[in-house]
């Protein structure tokens, strides 16, 4: 069967700089009738540019400079641009990643659809209008026919990547090429999109070229895999056979560094990649994953690999498995060594939903066990964090189990003004009533979907924003209400640390000023690093520590934030943080922004200054992999309001609300066989300036009874630790506050 | 004891005594610290920077030396007290004194040994007749103009204009044997290294520019002490001599506006960004209200009445130079104040965008104070902005000055500006023959000053902000690796790589 489309040799080039930067070096590929292709990498590797490649629509200073780009046979780089524009939309579609900016705020729905209606298929009027309500039916949009003539801010996110979809199906295409089509969208909306695209597929039988740096989303939705890696495609395989032992170590590393609970509870850090990709303006002589590979040896860096057999139809460019190297010795034997250690990683998640849906009961003393073994595994990190060097005193570790931060009713509502006096008319209810607790150097995670209010709970808790009413008591003392600057002397105790490391360093202020500000603010010079009972460190030493302390040379504290990557950049908002020596960190989604192999290097070094200093962790997230990873205790919230709480054991592995369970069961899960069943929520999170009556979840819930329609659930217990906010539960009669009673037992 | 002169320091004079003071600090600062140093490298690197800077140059020093004033002593034999003329000079006079004093009758063009108009001559035999009457000073030392002029003026050009090249030639020599003793080379070597362009500084487009420039000036100079290069206007006046004057007028008017309108708009815009609410709403209205009245009115009513409270108190001034220069320094404000709000409106729209960035909110995370948050947080990330608009507005406020001129509220008519030239000569744009020379002349040196007052704040703006500077400078590292220079560009990846691990 010959392949629908063949990529052979292709190389592009970006005219950056001086140095043309090889965006794309020499990737051949084939993908075949029907089927979906994903191509998986860290950013930099190169793989839009090879999307955008085969489009030809590159940007102005890209070029293609070698290869050919057939489809059904055809060369498209042999086109010119007139035939170009019969191919594009037509035979190949694309959909891109941010739903918001690829369509045009400006034309209804159905005029951007109809626009390649009429280009491919010189549709017009009645007839153009009938093809459009199809296609939006088809995509899922509901009320399609009222919808098609309304405008792209008038729908949500889901929905606008729904339009986009339709707008790529418009053309009926052979090839769909997805570049990162969820990654801005939540895990339940995700969810929504994929199985959309799978069932689009298996009606019109078109390819699926899908790219990604989302395992989980491989694993759902791919039946090949390619691996790229700085410009060039490192290894190609079958699901099936990429998933149970993949083979080159670059993919070997991604999936140790996976977050999940099998790691937290073998009590091992993740493993990490050192380093970044290299820059892709360089020349290659060897191995380009040779300076990050743990493997490599001098071959590795003098011969580029070529490609090496595995299994049939499972290559990879690594010297390991080239039978005829003199190293053969070498060689991994694969199945054995592989196997064990993956498929016990990989797989937990997928016990944990099948346990939540089919095996709750049964496997309850099961889960019992995990809990006490992770007790077990935190006292003794407790034990670890005495011991430390720059240790915790007696008189703290005696205050370790009390409870640090307690957050009562919270509520931030924030006014929506019309006319031209500014009336109130309203309020966006973003937090309505959040109560929490953090014990001292405990984890909590705030797992909720975007627009959930977990940003401005961690905002209002450090007073950045006022609330509106409630009370948060730090160590006792109430922060609402207090004067600036009485709040300013408390402020060296609780820290943020927030999503994207590119916009939270100023950058025109050297990583010496970064980093002074806050202790310069605070007056807490002399006490980095917790050294009260050191000596304290002559001025400009202590900078110096604190870089050391989060993995950073000290030289590099000249330097601006630009000339640092990602992960680099979230090490110093890191440092800047401990800087004034915090007890309560509160990280607002902080590796969401990084590649995965990033986000292992952080999370472990959060998790060891935790260790060694101490510190609790209030931990804002979407990433359920990560909470399983991190956290001790995890909240719940859905439109302002905490619906469930408990240990990370109790609500992922056991969760009781329909929405915590709807939630996990959509977390893509790496999984050969995918039998688990998602549960679908319709439609979107409804807009917080006017919540649904009743139980906010009710629109959306499988379990709605007449009663959530009517008033918002009080508290049901499940243990001394759960509980959650719903009426499928027996309500308990003190039910104002979601307070769990003995949260500091597990501590 | 008395001496031969009494110096004079006028209001405006004062103020740019003051702002070079201020720039000589800000220099002496800048040396000593070598974070700040390293933007203005990068500037230094840029070559149109560098070729515009060094027109810049000359310029201003024309503009300084036009700032030092002083009265002259008049001859007084009768009386043994001193008596000091009423005409205040710069010392752009004294070198120009032959373009200041020849005066012709009327118009005449570049270049001529006529007047540029007939007139009626009265013949010895007492006939008349009408004729070009040759000009007192201009090409007077032609026995037969016709004939000799063209040969005459292309000697004497080529003549300075060889001048100027050697005194290129022996700067050439001397920056040479300087970089050359700085980084222990030899002379030779160093030399082909400029011609090659191979310096850390771009010493081959400055020295282009400068070779341009000298040859030029020389060849001007040794034109312009027989002949009147760039015309007459209509008094005779010589009109190279007033384009000269006018760059100082034109560069106050620019410097001080700006100077004078910064505090309002990066006051008010931040802090109208910043706080937001009332105080957001406050200085909302005020530049609303303010940017639509018109501006040329509001300046119309100001300068007009400062020039009757003028008019009114003639004893408050004690020569014409000093009224007229109060003038000057009137209209800056007034121009100041108007235009303020332009500028506040771009920071306050930048700033409420800054406000919400992360790393504002992790300040105040910090308690950081209000005002240490602006100055450290906000104004740095909004000096691109600031600088733009004061290079944008430098070349608008220079055209204000001669729009106001144009309605006569803009200078004082005894100052001789772009402005005034301008509007002298668009008078006699409609005549014909045409007088085209004094418009051409003024057109050309505003021109000159705002271009290359244009590219420098370009080369700037690049250097300075760190996010434009990433891809060029990261190419330009990657081909200079060969020549091992600039360790500390050294990408930090490299060094982090090894201590990744915690």
């Amino acid at each position: 069967m010959s392949p629908l489309l063949q990529i052979d040799n292709l190389e592009t080039i970006l005219h950056t700089g001086a140095t043309p930067v090889r965006a794309v070096d020499g990737i051949t590929l084939q993908i075949l009738q029907g089927e979906t292709f994903a191509l998986l990498g860290e950013s930099g590797c190169g793989k839009s540019m090879t999307a955008l490649s085969i489009m030809r629509l590159l940007p102005e200073a890209g070029e293609i400079v070698a290869g050919s780009i057939k489809i059904g046979g055809e060369d498209l780089l042999l086109l010119p641009e007139a035939a170009m524009r019969n191919v594009r939309g037509k035979r190949i579609s694309m959909i891109f990643q941010e739903p918001m900016l690829s369509l045009n705020p400006v034309m209804t729905v159905a005029e951007q659809i109809g626009e390649v209606l009429q280009r491919h298929f010189n549709l017009r009027g009645a007839a153009q209008q009938q093809r459009v309500l199809e296609l939006l039916n088809q995509v899922g949009i509901p009320d399609a026919e009222r919808r098609m003539t309304e405008y792209p801010f008038q729908f949500s996110g889901g929905m606008k990547q729904r339009v986009m979809i339709a707008m790529a199906l418009a053309g009926e295409p052979e090839l769909l090429i997805a570049d990162e089509p969820t990654t801005a969208l939540d895990v339940t909306i995700q969810a929504q999109v994929l199985e959309l695209m799978r069932g689009l597929q298996k009606r019109s039988n078109m390819a699926i070229l899908l790219i990604t740096h989302d395992l989980g989303v491989v694993a759902e939705m791919a039946q090949r895999v390619a691996v790229m890696y700085a410009g060039e495609i490192v290894e190609t395989a079958t699901r099936e056979d990429f998933f149970r032992s993949p083979a080159h170590p670059y993919s070997r590393k991604l999936f140790a560094a996976l977050p999940g609970r099998a790691k937290r509870r073998q009590g091992l850090g993740l493993e990490m990649i050192s380093g970044n990709v290299p820059p892709l303006s360089q020349e290659f002589v060897g191995c380009r994953f040779a300076d990050r590979c743990d493997h490599a040896w001098d071959l590795c860096r003098t011969t580029a690999p070529g490609w090496s057999m595995v299994v049939t139809g499972h290559q990879v460019r690594c010297h390991l498995f080239n039978p005829d190297c003199s190293f053969g010795s070498k060689r991994w034997d694969l199945p054995e060594s592989v196997r064990p250690e993956l498929v016990e990683g990989l797989g937990f998640t997928v016990r944990v939903v099948r346990q939540a849906h089919h095996e709750r009961a049964n496997e309850q003393s099961g889960f019992n066990q995990d809990a006490g073994s992770m007790i077990h595994s935190s006292s003794n990190s407790v034990k670890a964090a005495e011991i430390a060097p720059q240790g915790i005193s007696a008189a703290q570790s005696a205050a370790f189990n009390s409870e640090l931060l307690r957050v009562t009713d919270l509520k931030v509502y924030f006014p929506i003004h019309k006319g031209l006096m500014k009336r109130v008319i309203g309020y966006v209810k973003a937090v309505d009533g959040v109560s929490l607790t953090i014990a001292r150097g405990k984890t909590l995670a705030l797992v909720g979907e975007s627009g959930c209010g977990k940003t401005t709970v961690g905002k209002s808790i450090l007073q950045l924003i006022t609330p509106t009413a409630g009370s948060v008591r730090y160590d006792g003392l109430e922060l609402v209400g207090l004067e600036r600057k009485q709040l300013r002397e408390k402020r060296a105790e609780f820290q943020i640390i927030f999503q994207d490391p590119y916009s939270s360093l100023n950058p025109r202020m050297r990583i010496i000023d970064i980093i002074e500000e806050g202790m310069n603010a605070l007056n807490v010079r002399g006490k980095a690093g917790r050294a009260e009972h050191q000596p304290s460190l002559p001025a400009g030493k202590e900078v110096d520590a604190l870089l050391q302390r989060v993995g950073l040379p000290p030289e590099t504290k000249w330097r601006y934030p630009h000339e640092f990557s990602g992960g680099q950049r979230q090490r110093i908002a890191i440092a800047r943080a401990l800087a004034v020596n915090p007890r309560l960190l509160i990280c607002d989604e902080p590796t969401s922004a990084l590649d995965v192999s990033v986000q292992a290097q952080i999370l472990n070094l959060l998790k060891e200054l935790q260790a060694s200093l101490g510190l609790a962790y209030l931990f804002i997230t979407h990433n359920i992999s990560v909470v399983e990873y991190f956290a001790d205790e995890v909240a719940v919230m859905y439109l302002g309001r905490i619906v469930e709480w408990g240990s990370v054991d109790e609500v992922l592995g056991n969760p009781k609300h329909p929405y915590t369970q709807a939630l996990l069961s959509a977390v893509p899960v790496i999984e050969l066989n995918p039998k688990r069943e998602v549960i679908r929520l319709h439609g979107d999170l409804p807009s917080p300036a006017n919540p649904p009556a009743g139980c906010h979840f009710h629109p959306r819930c499988p379990h709605a009874m007449p009663v959530c329609h009517e008033t918002y659930p009080g508290t049901s217990s499940f243990s001394s630790t759960h509980t959650a906010r719903c009426y499928l539960y027996p309500q308990q009669q003190n039910s104002s506050t979601l307070q769990p009673e003995g949260a500091e037992t597990i501590a | 004891m008395s001496m031969l002169f009494k110096p004079v320091i006028l209001w405006t004079d004062a103020l740019i005594y003051l702002l070079v003071m201020v720039v000589l600090a800000f220099v002496w600062y800048v040396r000593r610290n070598e974070h700040m140093l390293a933007p203005w490298r990068r500037v230094g690197h840029s070559a149109s920077g560098m070729a515009a800077l060094t027109v810049l140059v000359f310029f201003i020093a024309i503009g300084l030396l036009d700032t030092v004033h002083f009265r002259p002593a008049v001859e007084n034999s009768g009386n043994s007290e001193k008596v000091y003329s009423v005409e205040v000079l710069s010392l752009l006079d004294v070198i120009a004194e032959p373009l200041r004093t020849r005066v012709e009758k009327t118009y005449s063009a570049p270049f001529a040994a006529h007047l540029y108009a007939r007139e009626t001559i009265e013949l010895p035999d007492g006939g008349q007749i009408r004729e070009f009457p040759r000009l007192q000073f201009g090409g007077a030392h032609l026995q037969n103009p016709a004939a000799q002029l063209a040969a005459d003026v292309t000697w004497r050009a080529a003549a300075g204009a060889g001048l100027g090249v050697l005194v290129w030639c022996v700067l050439v020599v001397l920056l040479s044997a300087l970089l050359a003793r700085r980084d222990n080379e030899r002379f030779l070597p160093t030399l082909s290294a400029i011609r090659r362009g191979a310096t850390e500084i771009p010493w081959n487009a400055v020295l282009v520019t400068l070779v341009l420039i000298l040859s030029l000036l020389g060849a001007a100079l040794a034109l312009s002490t027989h002949y009147h290069i760039f015309g007459t206007d209509k008094v005779g006046q010589d009109v190279f001599y007033q384009s000269l004057k006018s760059i100082r007028t034109g560069l106050v008017i620019g410097t001080l506006t700006t100077l004078m309108m910064l505090p309002f708009a990066l006051l008010l815009g931040i802090m109208a960004g910043y706080f937001r609410g009332w105080v957001d709403d406050v200085i909302q209205y005020i530049y609303t209200t303010l940017s639509s009245i018109p501006g040329v009115l509001l300046i119309a009513a100001a300068v007009l009445m400062m020039q009757v409270y003028m008019e009114t108190h003639p004893e408050l001034f004690d020569t014409i130079a000093a009224r007229a220069d109060l003038r000057l320094l009137f209209l800056c404000i007034i121009l100041g104040v108007t235009s303020w709000t332009g500028l506040c409106r771009l920071l306050r729209g930048e700033t409420l965008k800054l406000r919400e960035m992360e790393y504002i909110q992790a300040a105040h995370a910090f308690g950081v104070s209000h005002w240490r948050i602006i100055s450290r947080h906000i104004l740095p990330n909004v000096m691109h902005i600031v600088l733009i608009a004061t290079v944008m507005d430098f070349s608008g406020l220079v055209l204000a000055e001669a729009v106001l001129s144009y309605v006569g509220v803009g200078v004082d008519p005894s100052m001789i500006s772009f402005g005034t030239m301008i509007n002298a000569a668009r008078l006699e744009m409609a005549r014909e023959p045409m007088v085209w020379w004094a418009l051409l002349s003024a057109f050309s040196f505003m021109f000159t000053l705002v271009l290359s007052a244009n590219l420098f704040a370009d080369a700037v703006q690049d250097a300075f902000d760190p996010r434009v500077r990433t891809w060029p400078l990261k190419a330009g590292k990657l081909q200079r690796t060969g020549r091992g220079e600039d360790p500390e560009t050294k990408p930090v990846a490299a060094a982090v790589k090894d201590s990744s691990s915690p």
